[in-house]
């Protein structure tokens, strides 16, 4: 493997397991996000990689070489913190040159290479900046340069966007793959956003309590995640039970909400998913589900139908026209099985 | 991320770097206090206990309650006093301020007999404050009169520990960031407030310390009592002295300083309870950020009320000082009343002369460059000591062996601070005469001494900034590729920076200005300004006080300017912090 | 982590390095006149604070006998004599110099000098000679006296005092500065006029007065001459000092004059004399060369040179006094006796009954 190989690694402090077992690959060139609720291990893990700390078993391999035993300041990785740490007593330059420094480059390259990073993360000017004057946009701005300025092999992202609003974050999202790209950097981007492991990454790593839940292209997360956690986080709630069953040689799904062919899938209990995306009305086949609306929200060109149906609430996206009902209504709605997951052998989700 | 796991990965740095302190406080601390305690133990031994019998327990009881009493209201005068003028110094930027600073720092390295000879030029029956008062205002009996009384003693206290409070709390005051007093004034707190519910628990690890330091300092404190309290008042050290020097009773006069030390030791322990409870990390502010200029009116009554309160208080003696040295006592003799002194430039010029040819004439400049060699040997020591001592003490080591010398090395380190200087000097003289450590003979063991007295402060000095940096610096900065010593040189040292400057000028003082050790270790070939000042007070004649009171201006000019080139050293070497 | 603790192991190797070289360098920094044994022509005289010579007494003495003379000096006498006393058997110097009568009999029952018999002795009054093991040698005097203001008492037509009963007297009620006896040595030497003159069982009585008589006590010889005393800017007219302050005082003037403005209370047993003496240190390998030195300050080169380097009189009558010792200096016709050995035995006892009377 050309790039970075964590094995069956594990890390405890004071007896609380905070990851098992954890395993993945990340590729050159490749943009990994590390995506996960808070306290999931992600932070943990990059720390590990960087050395910060050690881990208890398994081991890091980059390049083929087992990281062991390599101090941080041997491994010339990248890490950009998520509380940006600049240092208070050096200014904007300073801050970025640091690593230059310590590299021993002639000061003509150091001038040049801050110079070139400051103007890529578009901070041309604030050299002489004290970093306390800065606002949170352009501290973020000042550690990714810091970060990225003596070209790292392996550059971790732990939260970059954290606290900045919606519209900047999508913004600099984008601007952050793009970069990324053109730098052709290998990197693991931490984030509890999936909006923005999305926007951002090439391959997704979803974690849950110190263990990998799944791995894959934003794509393959979304349209199957590969368990019920997966499937909430990424913001799913139409979760009801359900058996598969085999009658009369095919397999159905048997749900409180009626039962459907479900064709190739081995027998067992577990819990059925519906994509928010895959109800219809007025066609009548599938699954039936008859609510009252409870709330009805505007998306632009979708409206989010909030169902009530017993105790439970199911949330759908439907397309925006006349016909959508309106608060209070009473909706029959038709779930094809196209837009069914089942997730065997999971009878609860603790996650919620 | 837990950072305990980088600082687990620094334990093995830190392992190392008590080996400098530890070694340098069991040769030079603990080896002479031993060697003299094994002296008095074996004089105790032989005489069967006697001296020990005969002691007066409730007169000792009555020392020791008096000394801890007189500590305790010196010291809570000098927080309450330096608090105002910490803040001035730290938040606001006014002209003749590194001046201001720096003269207030003076009295800090005057030995006390130019300290009672420049009170005595002010408040004395014909200083300058009773002679305006009767000359001016019409007063028929001198109003001031401020010797042999508790008063004295409080006022010299303060007046030679404000400087502690302004610049250990200052300093950190200085780096606090004003945004989350600001913060708690938008929560609806009133200034007031603020202060008591933000700044002030915020500011109390620096406090503490500083208190800490200054209450030491009274405790032990000897010249002071014995010449401004006069006969009725008597501390453990002044007692320790007498024991020592009047009757030559070793045993008693170890058992006493033993006994100061305890309490020293009590003491020390209980603030570190208290010093961890409080100190947390705090998020660094810059200095131009923090500093502002006088604008409002209320702003420049403060600094008005401050500035004039330090001119009056610790400017003033020094000007009297001065003053003294240039005039004599031309008044008319035996008169009760006052006359005016007459001007004179004699004193300057004679100690420039050998005017008896003497084996010990000292040359002033010879006395000063001496001096000015071993303050800077001090700076050097304790510094070099000092900040591997405060980085180790900085952290807490985990568990196991090493947590448990932090903990013992913690209260250990302000010990020599506490330790009768007659005793401590005696036993240098026991341990460092005789083989295998022959250095009576070494000009290095004054500023040794000195350093002894000085570590301990530099520590106190450095340990609040150090346990105030976070440990996520240390960490970005190794993933950036800085080894663990390249982390100290680049992250930790710059930022403790200023506290490492008030620490070095804290150290260039008291090497300055000691006498007590350096009068008992001291070659006369090799005298320092206040052996100096010393020689010509022990005689009389008005030419002998007169050239004591040039010498001690020269003190004071060659401290003040000492004190600002180190400041002054700041901005061009070390960060804005 | 291997590398990374082994980079730390390499700073703290650093360290202790340094602390290494630190050590290495306090210990050769000067191989050093090493003062005994080794290099015999090197003489180390122990001495306190006070001490003081001309270059030229000392140099003549050096090219003599070949030798370097080196002083250690320690602090006040008790300091110096505490230092001796420590490095017993194994001393610091070849000879001490300084321990005086008050100290005398602590400085003998130490056992820290070897008998010397100087043939200068001879030229020497026999009453300065207070060990007849000739184990300590009388080199000077000084006398404890009451100092007072000249033109204070002239410009009030008032008589100075003449002696200690006078001192009581109302005329001079507020008029006195003393020092106190546990911490200064005049302030021991007038405590001991007082028993001297009133014996054990009146002296407390004296005080008693004196007290109601409003007597100031300071605990320093400074804080009396230079802070309280009238001349030099105080209140108070009379001051325990020296005979031979007033000397001192037309030598260090600040303008040329020609009679001191302090005059010396000389009458009835109002003084104390302090005398010096010297000693062979026990255990020295010096000896020889020791013998030379105790000779030599006995002898009338160096016995001339005291009066204006030390203010203390030569105990060798033949010595020529210099101008103004010999215009200004009035001796008592008779002091204050007590025996170093009752000082020896009752020192501590007198000063806390002084203590409890005066302070309290």
């Amino acid at each position: 493997m050309d790039g970075l190989v964590l094995q069956r690694v594990s890390k405890s402090f004071e007896a609380k397991k905070v990851l098992e077992e954890v395993s993945f690959e990340v590729g050159l060139g490749e943009i990994v996000a590390l995506l996960g609720p808070s306290g999931c291990g992600k932070s943990t893990t990059l720390g590990l990689i960087a050395g910060l700390i050690e881990p208890d078993s398994g081991e890091i391999y980059w390049r083929g070489n087992s990281l062991r035993g390599i101090p941080p300041h041997q491994r010339h990785f990248g890490l950009m913190f998520q509380d940006l740490a600049l240092f208070p007593h050096l200014n904007v330059f300073e801050n970025v040159a640091f690593g230059l420094r310590l590299r021993r480059q002639p000061q003509t390259e150091v001038r040049k290479r801050v110079k070139e990073v400051l103007q890529l993360v578009n901070l041309t000017g604030f050299e002489d900046r004290d970093v306390a004057t800065l606002s949170g946009g352009e501290m973020q701005r000042v550690a990714l340069a810091r970060a990225i300025a003596p070209q790292p092999q392996l550059l971790m992202l732990d939260e970059p966007l954290a606290s900045l609003d919606r519209i900047l974050k999508d913004r600099l999202a984008v601007e952050l793959r793009q970069l990324l790209r053109q730098m052709n950097q290998t990197a693991i981007y931490v984030t509890h956003d999936q909006e923005e492991a999305f926007m951002v990454a090439d391959r997704v790593i979803l974690m849950n309590q110190g263990k990998v839940e799944q791995i894959g292209t934003p794509q393959e997360i979304f349209c199957s995640p590969s368990t019920p956690f997966v499937a909430e986080f990424l913001g799913m709630k139409n979760f009801v039970e359900g058996e598969v069953i085999y009658e009369d040689g095919e397999s159905w799904l048997v749900t409180p909400l009626g039962r459907i062919r479900f064709p190739n899938q081995p027998a067992g209990k577990g819990i059925a998913l519906i994509r928010p995306e895959g109800a219809t009305v007025d066609v009548h086949e599938g699954l039936q589900l008859m609510g009252r609306v409870t709330q009805k929200l505007f998306r632009g060109d979708h409206c989010q139908i909030e169902l009530q149906w017993g105790e439970k609430r199911f949330s759908f996206l439907l397309p925006c026209s006349q016909k959508t009902p309106n608060e209070g209504d009473t909706l029959c709605l038709s779930l094809s099985p196209r837009s069914v997951i089942f997730f065997r052998n999971h009878t609860s989700h603790s996650f919620t | 991320m837990r950072t305990a796991s980088l600082a687990s990965s620094w334990k093995k740095g830190s392992a190392l770097a008590w080996v400098l302190p530890v070694l340098f406080l069991a040769l030079f601390y603990f080896y002479p206090l031993g060697s003299i305690l094994f002296f008095a133990f074996e004089r105790l031994v032989e005489e069967g206990g006697e001296s020990l019998r005969a002691l007066n327990l409730a007169y000792l009881w009555r020392v020791l309650r008096f000394t801890v009493y007189q500590a305790f209201l010196s010291t809570l005068l000098t927080v309450l006093l330096g608090m105002p003028a910490a803040y001035l110094f730290a938040r606001y930027e006014f002209r003749g301020k590194t001046l201001l600073r720096a003269l207030s720092t003076i009295p800090f390295v005057l030995p006390t007999l130019v300290v009672a000879a420049a009170f005595n030029a002010l408040y004395g029956p014909r200083g300058w404050a009773n002679l305006v008062a009767v000359n001016l205002l019409g007063f028929e009996e001198p109003p001031f009169t401020l010797t042999n009384s508790l008063i004295a003693i409080l006022v010299a206290h303060v007046f030679y520990n404000l400087t502690i409070v302004i610049r250990l709390v200052g300093d950190y005051w200085s780096r606090l960031d004003p945004r989350l007093s600001q913060a708690g004034r938008s929560l609806g707190a009133t200034p007031w407030q603020a202060f008591w519910k933000i700044t002030f628990p915020l500011l109390l690890p620096a406090i503490l310390s500083a208190s800490l330091l200054v209450f030491i300092f009274d405790f032990t404190s000897f010249g002071v009592i014995l010449i401004l309290g006069g006969p009725r008042y008597a501390t453990l050290e002044v007692e320790i002295y007498y024991q020592m020097s009047g009757l030559l009773n070793i045993p008693v006069a170890v058992t006493l300083s033993l006994l100061q030390l305890g309490c020293t030791w009590v003491l020390t322990i209980a603030y570190n309870r208290l010093s961890e409870k409080v100190t947390r990390p705090l998020p660094l502010a810059a200095q131009r950020r923090v500093v502002s200029r006088l604008l409002k009116p209320h702003q420049k009554v403060f600094a008005f009320l401050v500035v004039a309160f330090l001119v009056v208080f610790q400017v003033m003696p020094l000007v009297a000082l001065v003053g003294r040295s240039l005039t004599y006592a031309g008044w008319e003799r035996g008169e009760r009343g006052f006359g005016v002194p007459t001007l004179s430039l004699a004193a300057y010029q004679e100690i420039f002369i050998n005017r008896r040819a003497s084996l010990f004439y000292i040359p002033p400049i010879q006395a000063i460059a001496i001096s000015l060699g071993y303050a800077l040997a001090t700076l050097l020591f304790s510094l070099l000591i000092g900040f591997p001592t405060a980085w180790f003490l900085a952290r807490q080591q985990g568990s196991g062996k090493l947590e448990r010398l932090r903990r013992w090395l913690e209260p250990t380190v302000l010990l020599p601070l506490g330790t009768s200087s007659v005793t401590l000097g005696l036993g240098f003289i026991l341990a460092f005469s005789q083989p295998p450590f022959d250095l009576r003979a070494s000009p290095l063991l004054i500023p040794i001494a000195h350093t002894l007295v000085a570590f301990p402060f530099v520590v106190r000095s450095l340990l609040p900034a150090l346990r105030s940096i976070r440990p996520r610096y240390h960490q970005a900065a190794a993933v950036l590729g800085a080894s663990p010593s390249q982390i100290v040189r680049r992250i930790d040292l710059p930022i403790v920076g200023r506290a490492a400057l008030v620490a070095g000028v804290f150290a260039f003082g008291i090497s300055m200005g000691e006498f007590g050790a350096t009068a008992l270790l001291t070659r006369p070939e090799f005298p320092t300004l206040p052996v100096a000042i010393y020689r010509f007070l022990g005689q009389p004649g008005e030419m002998n006080y007169g050239q004591a009171m040039a010498l001690s201006v020269f003190l004071m000019a060659t401290t003040g300017l000492g004190m600002i080139l180190i400041e002054r050293f700041r901005s061009g070497e070390v960060g804005e912090f | 982590m291997g590398k990374f603790s082994q980079l730390v192991r390499d700073m703290a190797k650093r360290i202790v390095l340094l602390v290494a070289v630190m050590l290495l360098v306090v210990a050769c920094a000067q191989p050093a006149p090493s003062p005994t044994p080794a290099q015999p022509s090197t003489l180390t005289v122990m001495t306190h604070d006070s001490f003081a010579a001309s270059e030229g007494v000392i140099a003549a003495f050096e090219s003599q006998y070949g030798v370097k003379v080196q002083f250690l000096k320690a602090g006040d006498v008790g300091s110096a004599l505490n230092k001796a006393i420590l490095a017993k058997g194994n001393p610091l110097g070849d000879v001490f110099y300084g321990v005086d009568n008050t100290f005398l009999s602590r400085a003998l029952r130490e056992e820290i000098f070897e008998p010397y018999d100087s043939l200068l002795l001879k030229e020497i009054p026999a009453d300065f000679l207070l060990d007849p093991q000739k184990r300590a040698l009388p080199v000077d005097y000084g006398d404890v006296c009451l100092n007072y203001d000249r033109a204070y008492f002239a410009e009030r037509g008032l008589q100075p005092p003449r002696n200690l009963d006078d001192l009581v007297a109302p005329e001079y009620k507020g008029l006195l500065v003393v020092q106190n006896p546990a911490l200064s040595s005049p302030g021991l030497a007038f405590l001991l006029t007082t028993i001297g003159v009133y014996g054990e069982d009146g002296y407390l009585d004296y005080w008693k007065k004196l007290v109601e008589n409003d007597v100031k006590v300071v605990n320093d010889w400074e804080t009396a001459y230079y802070t309280e005393f009238s001349v030099h800017g105080g209140t108070r007219p009379i001051v325990v000092s020296y005979s031979s302050s007033p000397p001192a005082e037309v030598i260090f003037a600040e303008t040329p004059v020609d009679e001191p403005p302090t005059g010396v209370i000389t009458e009835g047993r109002s003084c104390f004399r302090q005398i010096e003496f010297v000693g062979v240190l026990k255990g020295t390998k010096n000896r020889n060369l020791a013998e030379k030195w105790i000779d030599f300050m006995l002898d009338r080169t160096f016995q001339e040179d005291i009066p204006l380097q030390m203010f203390v009189f030569p105990v060798n009558p033949m010595a020529k006094l210099p101008e103004e010792f010999v215009r200004f200096v009035v001796m008592p016709t008779e002091t204050a006796q007590v025996s170093p050995e009752a000082i020896d035995q009752n020192r501590e006892a007198w000063i806390q009954a002084w203590t409890e009377t005066v302070l309290r």
